[in-house]
């Protein structure tokens, strides 16, 4: 492991994370009157946009402002909700893990549902099987999460086909049946375009791999065919999937804002939908640091683990 | 992927670039042209082949089924959903391909700057363009539209913003490479001006992997405007686009599934049109080649 390299990194990370702190302070109370516009709408009066502004402390001098919510989102204190008055990280954080397991859940999918799917379509490359799988991903890959949703939401939740509760949460010490009920459908709806990407990236890696001379070595020292695949084509065809997925979680943190709003979903993207249509502006600024956050560090920790496995890769990308 | 590079040389009386044949041969691409066209050509002629006006209401005729007098049906105040899917049409690829306008008119410049530079220019402006990645691209419309008022140019100028960075990086990968070049190293030994070597000597040899960026990216776009109108937070119901019309169905899902499924097929089939086209052009214009042409 290369101590420099590390050391750059999280340079990196907690730079990227002071910035996008700093511009979303910037877009939401730094711009001429955006703040009140943002709590009061756009045709507020002078007299409201200014009491307003007295409320929220905006009419401290700037610098004080910025130093206050660096140190807020620091201590992880954005504030109190305009509307209920609760601090927001009390009503930010039980919804950011249960989106988290939202998230989980559908990463499992798309691990278990799209690997075997793409590794079947390299292996029978150019058949039938390949060509239904290919062009089943170009539909996966083309449906946007809210129509996928509201779609499987019409048919599965509905008497012919009653297989679903219609939305909801149930917490995982209820059981893991319930629990995982209630997950399922906007886990699948929620990854759709995830689960097609993937099934082509395992395709598209394997195919390569599978042309490799290794892999023609090993059929020709007459290794059995399911080894060939899952023993030797597997392990390297691998890699490019899991950065896939890896950089995928930021889709995944925008889409569940969509995904939650139709399966009443009581997590983080409920909450910033909730926000916006109250206008409850530290809400909203938590509720778009938070994911951003998380989605920062899951990138550094993806790097990270990456460098562990391939001592290769330095700094430089591409 | 060697599929279909058996291009028709024969001589059509005026040279076409090879590559243009190539493009057209392309099975890909011509399916999904196949798809787009009409849809495209249906929605700009809009109104003229539009058989009802798209907010007349038929109050008689709520609910309606598809087939008789209104040919897909009508939604809940008995408005023709052709009509309606057709005019939201316009608006959805407006937005789709409007913002990945923007996106290339602010990425390009970047990337090429970045790629030519080199050095702390090029660091200093990726590390911007990675800062800006970092937000899931669903939350930076979000945080735009929250700001500004949502009309047509504010969700063409969110998802411009959203996309610019990652043209902006396929340009600087693609300027990298093409930078080298003698003609490139020419153009400074005969003290052209640095604008002119980007835009007339790097641009036009790193048009492949932009031309492949920026038509993946008009799916995409259509994705995040159709979903951004779907929050509620999109061009609004002047121009009601097919997220704001799938939103709306929801409310009616019972009385008449039409309602929700025309603008969803309508979506879908030109998303995946846009995929099929890009994928098609990146089998074409193969970003390995660039600078191969010059």
């Amino acid at each position: 492991m290369n101590y420099l390299y590390l050391v750059k990194r999280t340079a990196i990370a907690l730079l990227s994370i002071f910035i996008v702190v700093s511009v979303v302070f910037g877009v939401t109370t730094l711009l001429p009157g955006s703040a009140a516009n943002i709590v009061l709408g756009t045709e507020a009066t002078d007299a409201a946009i200014e009491q307003v502004n007295e409320d929220l402390g905006l009419d401290r001098p700037l610098p004080v402002q910025y130093v206050d919510f660096v140190g807020g989102v620091v201590t992880g204190d954005f504030g109190n909700s305009l509307i209920s008055g609760q601090p927001v990280m009390e009503m930010v954080w039980p919804r950011l893990l249960r989106t988290l397991q939202l998230a989980a859940v559908a990463m499992l999918i798309s691990v278990v549902a799209a690997i075997p799917l793409g590794i079947v379509a390299a292996a029978k490359r150019d058949t039938m099987v390949d060509h239904l799988v290919t062009s089943g991903s170009y539909v996966g890959l083309s449906i946007p999460s809210f129509v996928s949703a509201t779609l499987l939401l019409l048919f599965l939740t509905t008497p012919p086909l009653d297989l679903f509760p219609k939305g909801g949460f149930v917490p995982l010490s209820d059981g893991v049946v319930p629990w995982l009920h209630h997950l399922l459908l906007p886990a699948i709806a929620m990854n759709t375009i995830i689960l097609a990407y993937v099934l082509r990236q395992t395709r598209s890696s394997m195919v390569e791999t599978l042309e490799s001379d290794y892999i023609r070595t090993a059929r020709l020292k007459g290794v059995a065919e399911r080894n060939v695949l899952f023993k030797h084509g597997l392990r390297n065809g691998l890699l490019p999937t899991v950065t896939v997925l890896a950089l995928n979680f930021g889709w995944m943190m925008g889409s569940v804002v969509i995904i939650e709003q139709i399966f009443a979903f009581p997590g983080i993207g409920e909450l910033i939908v909730q926000a916006i249509d109250n206008r409850d502006l530290p809400v909203i600024q938590a509720g778009i640091l938070v994911p951003t956050i998380a989605f920062i560090m899951a990138n550094f920790a993806a790097d990270i683990v990456y460098t562990l496995l391939d001592p290769r890769i330095s700094l430089g990308d591409e | 992927m060697a599929t279909d590079t058996s291009t028709s040389t024969e001589s059509t009386g005026f040279d076409l670039p090879p590559i243009v044949g190539k493009v057209l041969s392309n099975r890909r691409i011509g399916l999904g042209l196949a798809i787009l066209l009409p849809i495209a050509l249906v929605a700009i002629l809009g109104e003229t082949v539009a058989p009802y006006d798209p907010t007349a209401t038929h109050v008689a005729d709520r609910y309606a089924g598809p087939g008789g007098q209104f040919l897909l049906g009508t939604d809940h105040l008995g408005r023709d959903l052709l009509s309606r899917v057709i005019l939201g049409g316009r608006t959805s690829l407006l937005l789709g391909f409007g913002a990945t306008a923007l996106a290339l008119l602010v990425g390009v410049p970047i990337g090429l700057t970045a790629g030519y530079a080199k050095g702390r220019v090029d660091e200093l402006l990726m590390r911007i363009m990675d800062i800006i990645m970092s937000v899931p691209t669903l939350l930076l419309g979000l945080l735009i539209l929250v700001v500004l008022p949502s009309n047509i140019l504010n969700v063409v100028m969110a998802i411009g913003v959203v996309y610019a960075p990652r043209i902006a990086r396929v340009t600087r990968s693609a300027t990298l490479s093409v930078s080298e070049e003698e003609y490139v190293m020419a153009a400074k030994a005969r003290g052209e001006s640095s604008p002119y070597i980007l835009f007339r000597e790097i641009l036009p040899n790193v048009t492949g992997p932009i031309v492949v960026e920026g038509s993946v990216r008009v799916g995409y776009a259509i994705m995040i405007g159709t979903s951004l109108s779907f929050l509620g937070l999109g061009a609004g119901p002047p121009n009601p686009d097919w997220g704001f019309m799938i939103s709306t169905a929801r409310d009616h899902i019972y009385q008449t599934p039409w309602f929700l499924i025309w603008p969803s097929v309508a979506l879908l089939l030109t998303v995946m049109a846009t995929n099929l086209i890009g994928d098609g052009l990146r089998d074409v214009l193969d970003p390995r080649e660039v600078g191969d042409h010059s």
